[in-house]
């Protein structure tokens, strides 16, 4: 019963992970069709901003809260204005370019923070299950990620900036006649996308320590939870978080973590080649 | 095709050893034969694979496995071509047949070659070997016999022999990538890679197509892999890593996407640029290659070479102004000269 309920949490804290680390790239992606690949390098910076504060005597929840994502999303403005906005529609320039961001992105925290792993103390001890020891800080994550799905839909179903990001996305040209620019849109969207991928660095900053080349170990991930998941942001991103984190850590409970990666690795392989629009191209279609 | 121009350079490389120490050119003649192996899928055919690392690497390993096994050469070079071609060729066909392309297919190979990193990451300790071979895991495989003489185990190479050796492969496989360009299947290549579906009505088996050129720059690219192992005595997974894979893509794209010499010069400079920052620790050489990529990408789209023949073209247009026929001939010559 208590081993039930442990490989239930650690399920559930896979899925909330993927869902986390993916939730920017997926806004991104999903509304505008640009696949930022320096995004882990992006969950990267949150981490060590997160990280730099803490041991500057910020209190942590607070810096990775509000530091962190107010911090990326404006460095993913910058990014966006100075290199993003002119590719548009060029998907694979598109990734060619953010490719390059994210070497230029660890090249400058390896030189500014330096190699050596940093990190900072998990701010929720573990308590006891039954005869398991989990990981207080676990539950923690999957809060913040429920909490931070909902207000994803609320914001993009209830509000009218969600409309309008919405309606920039599947017609541009009918948001520009009705007055407004598609061009601040994608702007704004972008700067929310990077701001999620801060708060996800923030969060997940205390588990290990960090490198400049963590942001490596989310990307490919994020990259294939978006993909597999499809063009609905919200929908699209649970759907594939769950089928990929439920394979994942079951696999990993029979044969250890690294043939539980390659499941998963294997079963997005599968999953593109029998629905390559995504889960939700074929399911699901016309949510958000 | 410049005969003039391929000789001119087949002699240089020749001769190359008489002048410098071959150590550090015989690495930039692997890495520039793995940029022609993606330049030629990516350029001519249109297919950007993310992972192309994965068949390098996979050369790499199948070279060192079966040489350590079997002892002699000849074979091992021979499996570290034909293996990747075969995974190319089983990937290839689940992706082309699936009509999977462009985004999907780059998340596809990037995930390949990701699947192999992890699994060769994690095979340390004994348990882990095929043969006699151990795999090693993260700290990779030393020690395995080299390139030797076909047939004389004795007569291994390394140095100088070895230089020639990657020069001669580099050589063929232009020479080769050239020779298929020039015929039909070629020609429906370029096609596929302008307009897919126009190629598949006029009754061209696309995925075929699309299945073999992939096959093929994955041959390459593993035999670029086994004279890597060669030149390093040392494979390690990091010939899997994604950034094995981004840094291909960057020569290729700065080189020169739709020409055969521009991955090779964009190799050959790149993997210099590389070398030489790695000798110095003020700037982080991810930092300069990733700003180079990003400036790449949004100034010169199509990469260092073709913008340096159009220069060349527009200067020589400049220069050849006559009255009359003749310079008219001259004009039109040059301006239907200009090839991609």
């Amino acid at each position: 019963m208590d081993y039930a309920a442990v490989v239930f949490l650690e399920i559930l804290y896979m899925i909330a992970f993927l869902a986390l680390t993916s939730a920017g790239l997926a806004i991104v992606f999903g509304m505008m069709r640009v696949i930022n690949l320096a995004h882990g390098e992006f969950v990267m910076l949150g981490g060590y901003i997160t990280i730099a504060c803490a041991k500057a005597g910020v209190n942590t929840y607070f810096a990775m809260l509000v530091l962190a994502p107010l911090a990326v999303g404006i460095w993913g403005l910058i990014v966006e204005r100075l290199i993003i906005r002119f590719l548009y529609g060029r998907m694979i320039d598109v990734m060619l370019a953010t490719w390059g961001l994210s070497l230029l992105m660890v090249g400058a925290v390896s030189m500014i923070f330096g190699t050596t792993a940093v990190s900072i103390p998990a701010p929720i001890p573990g308590y006891q299950l039954g005869t398991y020891q989990m990981g207080g800080y676990n539950l923690f994550i999957i809060a913040v990620t429920a909490l931070l799905i909902g207000a994803m839909w609320v914001v993009l179903r209830f509000t009218r900036a969600g409309l309008v990001a919405r309606g920039a996305m599947q017609g541009p040209d009918v948001v520009a006649a009705l007055g407004y620019d598609p061009r601040k849109v994608y702007m704004a969207t972008f700067t929310v996308g990077a701001a999620l991928s801060g708060l996800a660095g923030g969060v997940l900053a205390p588990l290990t320590g960090l490198l400049p080349s963590s942001g490596g170990a989310y990307i490919a991930k994020a990259f294939i939870t978006v993909i597999t998941g499809g063009s609905a942001v919200i929908s699209g991103t649970l759907s594939s978080a769950a089928l990929l984190g439920l394979v994942n850590q079951l696999v990993s409970f029979e044969a250890g973590p690294v043939i539980g990666e390659i499941a998963m690795l294997v079963l997005a392989i599968v999953l593109l080649r029998l629905m390559p629009q995504g889960i939700t191209g074929r399911f699901f279609r016309g949510g958000t | 095709m410049h005969w003039g121009w391929f000789i001119a350079c087949a002699v240089l490389l020749l001769l190359l050893p008489l002048v410098i120490d071959t150590h550090t050119p015989t690495v930039l003649l692997i890495w520039a034969l793995f940029a022609l192996s993606l330049g030629m899928m990516w350029g001519y055919a249109g297919l950007l694979s993310f992972g192309h690392s994965a068949y390098f690497g996979l050369g790499a390993y199948v070279y060192a496995i079966a040489a350590v096994n079997i002892g002699e050469s000849t074979i091992p070079l021979l499996l570290s071509i034909l293996v990747p071609a075969l995974v190319a060729a089983v990937i290839g066909a689940m992706m082309f047949y699936g009509r999977i392309s462009d985004v999907y297919m780059s998340v596809i190979t990037l995930v390949v070659t990701l699947i192999l990193f992890k699994f060769m990451n994690a095979t340390a300790g004994d348990a882990y070997r095929i043969g006699d071979a151990r795999l090693g895991g993260f700290n990779g495989m030393p020690g395995f016999p080299t390139l030797n003489v076909p047939g004389v185990p004795e007569l291994s190479l390394f140095g100088t022999p070895t230089y020639y050796v990657c020069a001669v492969a580099l050589l063929l496989c232009y020479l080769l990538c050239r020779w298929i360009l020039a015929r039909s299947f070629g020609r429906v290549l370029v096609g596929i890679r302008e307009n897919e579906s126009r190629c598949a009505l006029m009754g061209y088996n696309v995925a075929a197509y699309k299945t073999a050129i992939f096959s093929l720059s994955a041959a390459m690219a593993g035999l670029s892999g086994c004279l890597f192992a060669n030149w390093a005595e040392i494979v390690t997974p990091s010939v899997f890593s994604l950034r094995q894979a981004a840094e291909v893509i960057i020569w290729v794209i700065v080189g020169g996407l739709g020409t055969l010499v521009g991955p090779i010069i964009g190799a050959a400079v790149l993997g210099m640029v590389k070398l030489l920052l790695g000798e110095q620790t003020t700037i982080d050489n991810a930092l300069i290659l990733g700003l180079l990529l990003i400036i790449v990408v949004l100034a010169i789209p199509r990469g260092v070479v073709p913008a340096v023949a159009r220069g060349w073209a527009a200067w020589r247009r400049t220069r050849v102004r006559g009255n009359g026929a003749a310079g008219a001939r001259r004009r039109l010559g040059t301006a239907q000269g200009m090839r991609g």
